[in-house]
């Protein structure tokens, strides 16, 4: 019985080294294949006439083979490994790495979202002669081979939610989260919470999650990856993948597809090699802490040894967070950093910690990701100018704080005591001489009743419903800029012609007097963002900032370079992002600007660096913040994982500055996708949307690639973003400056200065 | 009474319906390269969205608009005689035949047979317990109509009303809402037949189900 379970490892095996390979042909693959032929031969003509020896013998064939194709390995060779249904999963994890661990949040079917798996789970740990359990929150994408129910590791929007409220649950009793991320991507549903804002909330809440966080990473593809891995040490499996995209997804983007036609193989082997996503490549490039050796071609669910080894490093990375912020660490620290061997298992380190150890491991965590990403960006600001600016920031951050916390607290101390007491004074008053009117009111009699006369100009000005001298109505062009389109004499119809029978347009009217807005149906065209940047932010009179940060290409991907170059000379920009400080109505406020026509306003490493540079000078200047999104495509891929970094680190850069007390906003128009709307965008508590506008997690097309199911052509606009709560109003182009001015001043944030 | 056999013959007699394609406004038209005998579809999709066969261009102050194929059909003629001139409103410029589906055909005879009960307002309808326990065990066929008859409850803003049917006494034969759902004011609920002539229609209806070839 032994000989033959022996014999169908061995052909497991050999399947699996096919699969992984797809079929490449391979001197090594050929060989193997045969001796296990002739085995297979000898074993049906004589049953049990196979020794022993012979199976050893082909079993160590075996070993040698895996390891020597092992060194072959090529990225999409990577990526077939993470998916096979023979690589290891979290449920395995949890059962040959964890002492003892409990299912919470359902289990199987019965659960809210199948594909996320959460659990108590413990180590226990024999230090000196005492046996110590150590408990923690075991979160991550649970791919279960082949079962229909757990959706291949993608997790639905209700998913995350799960996840985050059992963070929330880690946080409240004060034990660390170890999270798996074993997930080719999100699901793409809009449904309440939304795919894109529940990943929003998932990086917000860990940015500053009060617990050490450990990530280990085997598949993490972008968004669904980020939902759970924003950490303080991530750990990444040897042969797994991290990356922006699936390098199906990035072939189909290349080729430029239409839905339903297929890519090449070689095209998407390119893909994979081009987008640096195995574990080698992201630890270069900084993103994971470590890279944990897998057996050859890759740990499966017999590999122990692994599990392991595993063990003992999540002990042992946990022991190194906790270490590192801990007040007392005496000797364990230096032990914790030095020890490589078995020994991690014998240090002992209480996982819970103080506030304040909290505090600086949160800190940490912060500026851990803010010093991320930085080859993958060019910063052609001189030095003299950078050391200028440096000072300058410095400068500001003790003016501010010397204006508006030490004086300006005191300030406001004495105003509410002014306003208390100016409201008690007024109601002892009014007690006190109300009776003194009524008696002189009676005695005498005729004195203050008549009611004073109003003018018909008056009653006509109050009781009328618009009144357009003073502006109240928008009359002929007032606009500091109007789009260059207007200079055609044509016409143009409408979209909504259908439903709402417009008339067709004159171009100058529409793009020169109502900024592109559809007078009878108010159909949003699309407008350029320099019609924003001049009529709603005063470019002209603004100070623009960072304006040297240029997007290069870090991966040097194939032909990028040319298409970088063909989009800077087009718009004159050196990357998608435009900052600059501004006043709106006499409030001064630092402004963002995402411009879709530089690469579709994707986000890179240049532009999550000036976003978040902008973000920190709004805090030091204790200035209102606003994103305005003209149109974002996403993450831009051919960053790889320099792109997808810029949501964790923009998201605690907006985090940061939402908890130092400051306000952002965040004004989406034309159309927002995937990344930025999944991190720093999405979690703004106040994000508004310019009518007709597209607001989603996934385009329609990646929905219906990815999923195979088609969505009504309205699924994206803004109202449904609306009713499903993801912004929170819309706004009508031509009022955009006055709803901003008015949410600057109604507005969250306690540290605004012209509060 | 309704004499089907003359309607069926009618409808056999030409097969297809023509829509002539009409230009909507006023403009220069510029044809597209269909020619008489093509085959054109109409919009598509799981919603619709995508646009029938292009037949033409026309426009109008430099706004060029695309005429596409409202449905399904062979083009008849294309009036070629237009092309690049100024045409006014209404000016047919493509016709097309449409060639009627198995489900059209049964659906136009079953409007002209059938007396059709309408929604008097929006909301959703359900049979009252004993119509509906009847039509769950013995099929649709099995309840008998007359005037006055409460056979309906209306369902509104938790607000359940009983109607009552008014028209020519006669057996369900179709019913033309889901259980739950909204029924818009005027649309038809019901498709009432009298009862001599149920087995004329259906009949009729099986022999549309299998020999009429066109399918949608």
């Amino acid at each position: 019985m032994d000989r033959e379970r022996r014999i169908q490892g061995l052909r497991d095996r050999l399947t699996y080294i096919r699969d992984i390979f797809a079929n490449r042909e391979d001197e090594s693959i050929r060989l193997l294949a045969a001796k296990f032929g002739e085995l297979l031969e000898r074993h049906r003509l004589m049953p049990g006439g196979v020794k022993r020896e012979e199976l050893s013998r082909i079993e160590d064939l075996f070993d040698f083979s895996e390891r020597k194709l092992d060194t072959t390995l090529t990225p999409m060779d990577r990526v077939r490994i993470v998916r096979h249904p023979q690589r290891i999963c979290l449920k395995d994890i949890l059962e040959n790495v964890y002492d003892n661990y409990t299912e919470i949040g359902g289990r199987g079917e019965y659960n809210i979202d199948p594909s996320m798996l959460i659990a108590r789970a413990v180590f226990s740990r024999r230090v000196g002669d005492k046996v110590t359990n150590q408990m923690v929150m075991v979160i991550g994408q649970e791919k279960g081979h082949g079962e229909a129910f757990r959706n291949g590791g993608s997790v639905k929007p209700w998913g995350n939610a799960k996840a985050l409220h059992y963070m929330k649950v880690a946080e409240t009793e004060n034990i660390p989260v170890h999270t798996f991320v074993f997930t080719p991507g999100a699901y793409p549903v809009e449904d309440w919470p939304g795919a894109a804002q529940q990943i929003a909330r998932n990086l917000y809440e860990l940015a500053g999650l009060r617990v050490p966080v450990v990530a280990v990473f085997s598949e993490g593809g972008s968004g669904g990856a980020e939902a759970i891995g924003l950490a303080d040490r991530r750990i990444m499996l040897s042969h797994g993948y991290y990356s922006v995209i699936s390098p199906e997804g990035a072939a189909a983007i290349e080729a430029g597809l239409r839905s339903g036609d297929r890519t090449t193989p070689e095209l998407i082997e390119k893909c994979a090699r081009q987008l640096h996503i195995t574990a080698e490549d992201n630890l270069e490039n900084g993103y994971v802490d470590r890279v944990l050796r897998e057996p050859p071609l890759g740990a499966r669910p017999s590999h122990y040894e692994f599990f392991r080894e595993l063990r003992r490093e999540l002990i042992q990375t946990t022991n190194e967070v906790v270490s590192s912020v801990k007040s007392m660490k005496l000797y364990r620290a230096m032990a914790v950093r030095t020890t490589k061997t078995d020994d991690a298992e014998s240090i002992y380190m209480r996982w819970t910690l103080s506030q304040s150890a909290l505090d600086r491991m949160v800190e940490q965590r912060q500026r851990k990701f803010r010093a991320m990403s930085r080859h993958a960006r060019l910063d052609g600001t001189g030095v003299i100018t950078r050391a200028v600016a440096a000072t300058k920031g410095t400068i500001w951050a003790t003016h501010s704080f010397l204006r508006y916390d030490l004086l300006g607290r005191q300030k406001k101390r004495l105003n509410a005591v002014f306003e208390d007491l100016g409201a008690e004074a007024h109601l002892v008053r009014h007690k006190v001489l109300m009776p003194l009117k009524k008696t002189l009111d009676k005695v005498l009699p005729g004195n203050g009743n008549t009611p004073p006369k109003v003018g018909e100009a008056v009653v006509d000005r109050l009781t009328r419903l618009s009144c357009p001298e003073d502006g109240a109505c928008l009359v002929g062009s007032e606009w500091a800029w109007t789009s260059p389109r207007s200079q055609e004499d044509r016409t143009i119809s409408c979209p909504n012609v259908r439903t709402h029978h417009c008339p067709d347009l004159w171009v100058p009217d529409l793009f020169g007097d109502f900024a592109g807005v559809c007078p009878s149906c108010g159909h949003h065209f699309p407008m350029e963002y320099r019609w924003y940047l001049q009529n709603v932010f005063d470019y002209s009179e603004s100070k623009e900032f960072n304006r040297q940060l240029e997007s290069i290409n870090p991966l040097g991907y194939e032909k990028f370079d040319t298409k970088l170059d063909k989009a800077k000379e087009r718009t004159g920009l050196k990357s998608a992002c435009i900052t600059f400080e501004t006043s709106i109505e006499e409030v001064d406020a630092v402004v963002a600007v995402f411009c879709a026509p530089f690469r579709g306003g994707s986000v890179g490493a240049a532009e999550g660096e000036k976003f978040i540079r902008a973000a920190e000078r709004a805090t030091r200047k204790r200035q209102p913040f606003i994103a305005y999104v003209h149109g974002t495509a996403g993450i831009r891929i051919q960053e790889g994982v320099n792109g997808v970094i810029q949501m964790p680190r923009c998201t605690i850069a907006v985090r940061r500055y939402i908890d130092a007390g400051g306000l952002y906003l965040v004004l989406y128009d034309t159309n927002s996708y995937a990344g930025p709307v999944a991190s720093f965008l999405g979690c703004s508590p106040y994000q508004f949307a310019v009518q007709s506008s597209n607001i989603g997690f996934a385009g329609p097309g990646v929905i219906s690639e990815t999923t195979g199911i088609a969505v009504p052509p309205n699924y994206h606009k803004a109202y449904h973003a609306l009713s499903r709560g993801h912004i929170h109003g819309i706004w009508d182009r031509r009022e955009v400056k006055k709803n901003l001015h008015q949410s600057l001043l109604t507005m969250g944030g306690r540290n605004l200065y012209y509060r | 009474m309704l004499n089907i056999k003359e309607l069926l013959d009618k409808v056999k007699a030409s097969p297809y319906r023509e829509i002539v394609v009409r230009a909507p406004h006023t403009g220069v038209v510029s044809f597209a390269a269909v020619k008489p005998g093509e085959k054109v579809h109409g919009p598509r999709g799981e919603f619709l969205e995508k646009p029938g066969t292009l037949l033409a261009h026309l426009t109008r102050e430099k706004n060029e608009k695309p005429i596409p194929a409202p449905e399904k059909g062979v083009i008849e003629a294309v009036h070629t005689q237009h092309e690049g001139q100024f045409v006014e409103a209404g000016e047919p410029l493509v016709t097309i035949k449409h060639y009627l589906t198995r489900k059209e055909v049964i659906e136009l005879i079953l409007q002209e047979a059938l007396y059709l009960f309408r929604a008097p307002e929006r909301a959703k309808y359900y049979f009252v317990p004993e119509v509906d326990q009847k039509l769950k065990v013995s099929g649709k066929r099995s309840v008998k109509v007359q005037d006055g008859m409460e056979f309906l409850i209306v369902s509104r803003m938790k607000r359940e009303t009983p109607l009552a049917y008014s028209g020519p006494e006669g057996i369900i034969y179709s019913v033309y809402f889901g259980r739950g759902d909204n029924v818009d004011e005027g649309e038809p609920l019901i498709g009432v037949c009298p009862e001599d002539q149920l087995t004329v229609i259906q009949d009729v209806v099986a022999r549309i189900q299998s020999e009429w070839e066109e399918e949608a």
